[in-house]
């Protein structure tokens, strides 16, 4: 890191809440149109709910289509936010300071979206909860603890409310900070979810403790939590599903989407807030070349799954990889998905001047989230169309329907319009990070030159 | 409970260098250990001001959440099973293996959990007490917190000038609210 820039704690206050405490014009407008975006999916939603699943273009066999894409999705996106945040933390990396909440933020959002797809995909909500939540006592109908379908909740669930309370607990100081800078009832909102807090050394200490803590925790319910989601299909015995490389290579994928994702996020936030002297192209930088390194690990994991395929005994595994590499319209989206999720981004990503380039970066990382939405497309729709033993099973590709569109449109104004009230409630960027930061920065005379260094306990 | 807040001052400070001076004068005048809190906008290495190292059991939560999650979800992976008697595949009503991805999640739920109680319960939070205060600490000022017998804080206000204090807030004064 070679970029370091003088910045008062007064300063720093008023650059980073002046979002949360001024409302720009620009908010009505982006919320009208999130809203509206999500107005209309609710609309959209009432006539699933009164005409039924047809309107999802679900067919014969395929059952899991755009929905549970969009589902598998976000959890993706939901997981580099708390591992960016967490490995960066006990690897007390310094560029993660304007990193880290954004990116916790994002998983919140992303993680509370994703979970509810696959209830809303089952066309009757209500009465899917009590598979994950027994409240229908009178029936003796209890969960299923042997169904992955039960563990996936439970994993999501755990993920949820733990990322929830990190971002919480990390936001008390800033809490403080906001008590301080406002007055009438805000002041009053605020000094109640700070909860008094005042800085003391125990309360720093406390604080700081608590980052690598959780971060420690987190971490593994992270890796179990995709792990999990994979056996949604893994433990499934339809070919093109039961695949034992799952697991990886849904987590490997998912840092590869969510850190796009935090990058092309860190791009927007700077833009919009001008963070400019907060968010700076060595942020981007590093981005990059922790993203090289993930992206080339998610196509190692790809290959492996195409020949586990191919070198299986049974020949219905070998039948989906035809149909996914030979058959429209799969053999269209393949290409596109390792275009736009490697062949793209990563030759431009070896290059410091390309990784410092933020636009550069913002749509490399876009680029990459248009791939790995495909990706997790080919691996759940194909093995479900595939021609199977009964002529009557042989059925049209899926063909998703205006509904499943607007929902997944609708999937990206949640997200966004989330992200964007938290910012406008909270500060997106830590300021006691930031803060910090500035107290323990040095520099360093060596020779002729002088370094920027870190002080660390 | 009030005659306690009237006997802290807080004395508000422009650096880190005159809050280290201010704390050797009050140490000089008898005010040690917990008498003496440092307030600021973002942690500082401990002991940078000479101040007593804190204690805390914050790392005793998560094995107790642990403990509390893994026995919730075994009770909840076996009730059910138990409740629903369904044999599936000739395989026992209570099957451990997919069992412990629940105990497993209730476990890491419980140890975050308890972590997150243990956070705010160890930072001595909530904490509405009226306690003087000063929102200038948010941007940049540090505090020094100073409590003790009533008669002896003019001694405390004595030091805290002396050290550097660019002004002495009580807990009735306009800035106080937490």
């Amino acid at each position: 890191m070679q970029e370091r820039r003088d910045l008062p704690s007064a300063k720093i206050n008023v650059d980073l809440m002046d979002f949360t405490l001024h409302t720009p014009l620009w908010f009505w407008v982006v919320a009208f149109v999130l809203s509206s975006i999500l107005g209309l999916a609710a609309i959209t939603y009432i006539f699933v709910l009164y005409y039924g699943l047809e309107l999802l273009g679900y067919q014969n066999t395929i059952v899991w289509g755009f929905l549970i894409t969009n589902f598998v999705f976000w959890v993706g996106i939901s997981h580099a936010g708390v591992m960016i945040s967490a490995i960066l933390r006990l690897s007390q990396a310094e560029w993660r300071r304007p990193v880290t909440r954004a990116a916790e933020v994002m998983t919140v959002f992303a993680l509370a979206t994703a979970a509810s797809f696959p209830v809303l995909h089952t066309g009757r909500p209500w009465r899917t909860l009590y598979w994950a939540f027994p409240y229908d006592y009178a029936r003796g109908i209890f969960p299923d603890v042997r169904s992955a379908l039960i563990w996936d909740p439970s994993a999501i669930f755990t993920y949820l409310s733990s990322s929830a309370a990190f971002v919480y607990v990390a936001l008390i100081p800033d809490l403080a900070v906001a008590r301080d800078m406002t007055t009438g009832w805000k002041h009053t909102a605020y000094a109640i979810l700070a909860m008094g807090f005042r800085g003391t050394g125990r309360q720093w200490k406390l604080q700081t403790t608590a980052g690598i803590l959780l971060s420690a925790l987190i971490l593994p319910v992270f890796v179990s939590v995709h792990s999990i989601v994979s056996w949604d299909f893994a433990a499934a015995i339809l070919p093109g599903y039961h695949a034992t490389v799952f697991p990886p290579y849904f987590v490997i994928g998912a840092v590869h989407s969510g850190v796009s994702a935090v990058a092309t996020l860190m791009a927007i936030v700077r833009k919009i807030f001008h963070l400019e002297d907060y968010i700076t192209p060595d942020h981007f930088d590093a981005l990059g070349r922790l993203l090289t390194v993930v992206a080339t690990g998610w196509l190692y994991f790809f290959l492996m799954d195409v020949f586990f395929g191919m070198m299986g005994e049974g020949t219905s595994e070998l039948e989906v990889w035809t149909l996914r590499f030979f058959y429209a319209p799969y053999s269209f989206l393949i290409p596109i998905m390792i275009i736009t999720s490697y062949i793209i981004p990563v030759p431009l990503w070896l290059f410091r001047k390309m990784r410092r380039n933020i636009t550069v970066m913002f749509w490399s990382s876009l680029c990459v989230n248009v791939g790995m939405w495909i990706e997790r497309y080919y691996i759940i729709v194909p093995p479900q169309s595939f021609k199977q033993v009964f002529s009557f099973l042989w059925i049209q590709s899926y063909a998703p329907r205006w509904a499943d569109w607007i929902l997944v449109i609708a999937s990206f104004a949640l997200v966004s319009f989330g992200v964007l009230l938290f910012a406008k409630l909270f500060p997106i960027i830590p300021l006691f990070d930031i803060k910090e930061g500035q107290v323990l920065k040095q520099e360093l005379r060596i020779g002729r030159v002088k370094v920027p260094a870190v002080i660390r306990e | 409970m009030a005659t306690r807040v009237r006997d802290t001052i807080l004395g508000v400070f422009g650096d880190p260098e005159t809050v280290v001076a201010a704390v050797d004068n009050l140490r000089k005048a008898g005010f040690t250990g917990p008498d003496v809190k440092v307030l600021s906008d973002t942690p500082y290495p401990e002991g940078a001001f000479g101040e007593s190292p804190e204690r805390h059991r914050l790392y005793v939560f998560p094995f107790m959440g642990a403990i509390c999650g893994f026995s919730v979800a075994v009770l909840l992976t076996v009730a059910t099973q138990i409740a629903y008697p369904m044999v599936t595949d000739g395989k026992p009503v209570i099957s451990i293996p997919p069992m412990v991805n629940i105990m497993y999640e209730g476990t890491m739920l419980g140890a975050i959990m308890f972590t997150v109680m243990g956070i705010i319960f160890e930072s001595r939070l909530p904490d509405f007490s009226p306690s003087p205060y000063d929102a200038r600490i948010s941007e940049g000022y540090l505090g020094l917190l100073v409590s003790g017998p009533t008669a002896k804080l003019d001694t405390a206000a004595r030091a805290l000038r002396d050290g550097g204090a660019v002004d002495i807030v009580t807990a009735d004064g306009p800035r106080a609210r937490v």
